[in-house]
């Protein structure tokens, strides 16, 4: 009798592995997130662990991006055309699109301009009903400078919709790929309004994208069912399930294990044991992003360009690529990553010459070198997997010439507000693309305009501003490669800040998941994917 | 009684407003900014950051914060996270139910498996059995975590296949939410294989959480017992030739309990902030991974508040112990 007792939960565990296994052969897909989505309203939050549980599984907008890489293609838009002074963008709808049936919200019409409309208003009028629901910011929307761009939005039929724009702005289709751009059901707003509960849009939003949220359990797991009447057609898997797991090694079990069919962001450490595991296909990408260290040419002695070409002379980016990315990187020379369009690879990179650096900086009238810090994010970026590891490598280069410099670091939120402020010397930072356009990344990081925001050098140079604001005003692609080209010299030229590195991304899968890509942009997109049993 | 019982709950007002005062002001003195750590490397301007700050009432001055904080307390508002614009009572309760379910779990795991190590250990003192309990509670008790769970997970779950990684159910379950516990949910679905499932989620996290009470107890126990077992009328009832058994259990172990009680009751605190590494871990969805996150995001609302019911529940969980002293030991209630 006491050895059956002992061996029952054994025989219990047995058979509960058992049924999970042959119930797991059905198209279940489950992806390991590492967090819990701050909400379903992908305007309302910044994290790519929103926009996956979100923007990308239950939304469409009215362009994409095609699967795996950054081109921009119609979506729930089937076409559009620019007006000749490129102020008008005319969008033609997408007939037939459902939206989901949600818990309490059956739609009785298709997608149509209203909804459009809604989906923009919420973000830009603060007369609109929805505007102050949910905290009422909408960052992403503000920060891709929309609030300012968009003149108006005129509903000329149910399926014809025209942004007029207060100037002309190249990457604005680019920027209605984005997951802030993601069309709701104004259907579903109203009834909630009438109803006094706006805020359920937020928690259970119905969109016309490839999954229904069924369920969602804080810092546990969401629930998905492929969307039957999908305007692609249903997608290939039944169910989806994000299986919430904040930490890297425990993913990674449960990866092996068979828990879980793909993950992402894994330690480096683990990337070797993981290309070499039968079960396990270890996709990798490169990153669309660029780490980097910024000098505020505003302080002394930044200001002169000599001494921050010294400085890029006196690093030796090899060595930490090789110490803080254990490989999955590689040398950045420009401000934008390579697999992005316009990427000027002409331009040859400082090399690391010591020699070079002390003869810029007698130049510059310091010869004996002087003291600085070097600020050090103190969070794991895809950029910069390590900040405090990388800023004590540069010290050491360093100080070879001469330059003695004090490794310094903040909290989070600290340090990004102190940044801001100007308060740093050198700063270690990063970006990682949001609709792959080089605006996105030059505009941003190093216009005038970003000064004081995401412009840490606080460096502005006319002639490098201008070339970004003629390639904003164009839509032709090869005449604005070329501006961006030219900007990219006079970036190299002035160095206001130094790039170090772009990461490459890695995102181990279960042999039997197939069709599935890397998303360049960093989301994670499971409309195209199937399981084999 | 119930003079015993008003004496300790006059202490609780006092040690209430203690804790407000000192979760507030730790939490608003590490730097940080809740606006700052959304915005990511995006950043927000000034203006947006003003309009942010007075939205979210950052912007007054902190005694008046904490005026109204605690004004909101009493009135039975603990504020919105301002993170997920979510009540933080509401975000409280679906996380407690994984985080009691599993502190019950650990706590049964280690009283079930403590106490009798220490009755064992004591009665056979001395033996090559009293020695291995007590290295290997010493051992269970310096356990990091962290390291003991993740060992734990490799051996059992990667490499022997018993129990499922992390989780609280296999994802081939769709349980509807109906208690938040996951034992009972899953039994009142009557899904097949559902409930066996939950039970083998549970057993590496009560084990790995179970761990240092379990020490703790199995010690206590020991030593309790070695004190109660030399008494005089231990003697006298071995004398009288009562069975040993009854002799250890009925005589020896109800006075031996006291200080083991007390030793349970202190280990409440320990689940409740071990279950903050056990759940990150596990992936367990409760409350201690709710409020790690919840400091690093300075996330101010759900840190004060979290932190209030944490202490309200270790403080309810004391009084009660003090009670059961009274049922265990009449002569505590008398005194003063």
């Amino acid at each position: 009798m006491k050895k059956g007792l002992a061996a029952l939960p054994l025989a219990m565990l047995a058979a509960g592995a058992m049924m999970a296994s042959t119930a797991q052969a059905t198209s279940t897909l489950v992806y390991c997130s590492e967090g819990s989505p701050e909400g379903f309203n992908p305007s309302l939050y910044y994290s790519g662990t929103t926009f996956d549980a979100s923007s990308q599984a239950i939304f469409n907008r009215l362009m994409e991006f095609k699967y795996g890489t950054t081109e921009v293609v119609p979506s729930l838009a089937t076409s559009y055309d620019v007006s000749k002074d490129g102020l008008v963008y005319t969008f033609h709808l997408r007939h037939g699109v459902k939206f989901q049936t949600t818990k309490d919200f059956t739609p009785t019409r298709d997608f149509n301009a209203d909804d459009v409309l809604f989906s923009f208003n919420r973000q830009r009028l603060a007369s609109n009903p929805y505007h102050n629901v949910g905290g009422g910011s909408y960052g992403y929307f503000d920060d891709m400078g929309m609030d300012k761009l968009i003149k108006n939005i005129v509903k000329v039929n149910d399926y014809t919709v025209k942004f007029v724009l207060n100037h002309p702005e190249a990457p604005f289709v680019a920027n209605l790929a984005m997951d802030f751009a993601s069309i709701f059901s104004k259907q579903q707003a109203d009834q909630y309004l009438k109803a006094g509960t706006p805020e359920k849009l937020d928690e259970d939003p119905s969109g016309t994208g490839p999954f229904e949220k069924v369920q969602y359990q804080k810092d546990s797991l969401i629930r998905y069912v492929a969307f039957k009447d999908y305007w692609k057609g249903k997608p290939k898997i039944d169910r989806l399930v994000f299986s919430i797991t904040p930490d890297a090694s425990v993913r990674y079990a449960k990866l092996k294990a068979g828990e879980c069919d793909i993950m992402p962001y894994p330690n480096p450490a683990d990337l070797k044991q993981m290309a070499k595991d039968p079960n396990i296909k270890l996709l990798s990408q490169a990153g669309l992003n660029v780490g980097y260290l910024t000098f505020n040419v505003k302080k002394k002695p930044f200001g002169d360009v000599k001494v921050r070409q010294a400085l890029n002379y006196a690093t030796d980016k090899k060595a930490i690529i090789d110490a803080v990315f254990q490989g999955a990187g590689t040398v950045a020379k420009n401000p934008i990553p390579p697999t992005m369009w316009s990427y000027n690879n002409s331009i040859k990179d400082y090399p690391y010459d010591p020699a070079k650096a002390k003869e810029l900086l007698k130049e510059a009238g310091y010869p004996n070198g002087f003291s600085t810090t070097i600020w050090a994010m103190p969070v794991q970026r895809p950029y910069n997997p390590n900040a405090r590891r990388m800023a004590e490598i540069i010290q050491e280069d360093w100080a070879k010439v001469g330059v003695k410099a004090e490794i310094v670091t903040y909290e989070w939120g600290e340090y990004l507000k102190r940044a801001k402020a100007g308060e740093a010397d050198t700063l270690l930072i990063g970006w990682t693309g949001d609709n792959g356009d080089p605006d996105n990344f030059l505009y941003t990081l190093l216009s005038c305009d970003a000064v004081g925001g995401g412009n840490y050098s606080e460096w502005c140079d006319k002639s490098f501003d201008n070339l970004l604001i003629k390639a904003k005003r164009t839509s032709n692609i090869a005449e604005r490669t070329k501006y961006y080209k030219e900007a990219q010299v006079i970036f190299h030229k002035q160095v206001p800040f130094m790039p170090i590195a772009n990461s490459t991304v890695y995102e181990p899968i279960r042999k039997v998941v197939k069709n599935y890509k890397i998303n360049p942009l960093g989301t994670h997109d499971f409309e195209y994917v199937s399981k084999e049993n | 009684m119930f003079q015993f019982i008003f004496r300790r709950l006059s202490l609780v007002i006092p040690t209430f407003l203690g804790i407000t005062l000192l979760t507030f002001a730790l939490i608003h003195m590490i730097p940080g900014d809740p606006i700052e750590v959304m915005a990511g490397e995006h950043g927000v301007s000034a203006a947006r950051h003003a309009e942010l700050a007075a939205q979210l009432g950052l912007d007054k001055p902190l005694y008046v914060q904490y005026f109204d904080y605690v004004v909101g307390i009493l009135h039975g508002h603990l504020g919105y996270s301002l993170v997920t614009h979510d009540s933080v009572m509401h975000e409280f309760l679906t996380l407690f139910p994984a985080t009691v379910e599993l502190s019950v779990c650990a706590a049964i795991f280690a009283i079930f498996v403590g106490l009798p190590a220490g009755i064992f250990a004591a009665v056979k003192r001395g033996t090559i059995f009293d020695h291995t309990v007590m290295t290997m509670s010493l051992t269970g008790y310096s356990m990091p975590i962290f390291w003991w769970a993740l060992l734990l997970m490799l051996v059992f779950s990667v490499t022997l296949g018993w129990t499922p990684v992390s989780g609280r159910i296999d994802v081939v379950y769709w349980i509807d939410n109906v208690t938040g516990f996951m034992l009972i949910d899953s039994w009142l679905s009557g899904e097949k294989g559902a409930f066996i499932s939950a039970v083998s989620h549970l057993i590496l996290p009560s084990i790995v959480l179970g761990t240092i009470p379990m020490a703790v107890i199995a010690r206590m126990t020991r030593s309790s017992m070695l004190e109660v077992l030399s008494e005089d009328y231990i003697r006298t009832a071995r004398a009288k030739g009562i069975a040993p058994w009854r002799v250890i259990i009925i005589h020896a172990l109800r006075n031996a309990l006291i200080p083991v009680i007390t030793v349970i009751g202190l280990q409440v605190g320990t689940l409740l902030s071990g279950a903050i590494l056990t759940e990150t871990v596990f992936a367990w969805p409760g409350i201690g991974k709710w409020l790690i996150e919840a400091i690093s995001r300075r996330d101010y609302p759900v840190v004060q508040g979290g932190i209030l019911i944490v202490a309200t529940i270790i403080i309810i969980v004391n009084l009660l112990v003090d009670v059961a002293y009274g049922i265990v030991n009449p002569r505590i209630r008398h005194s003063r």
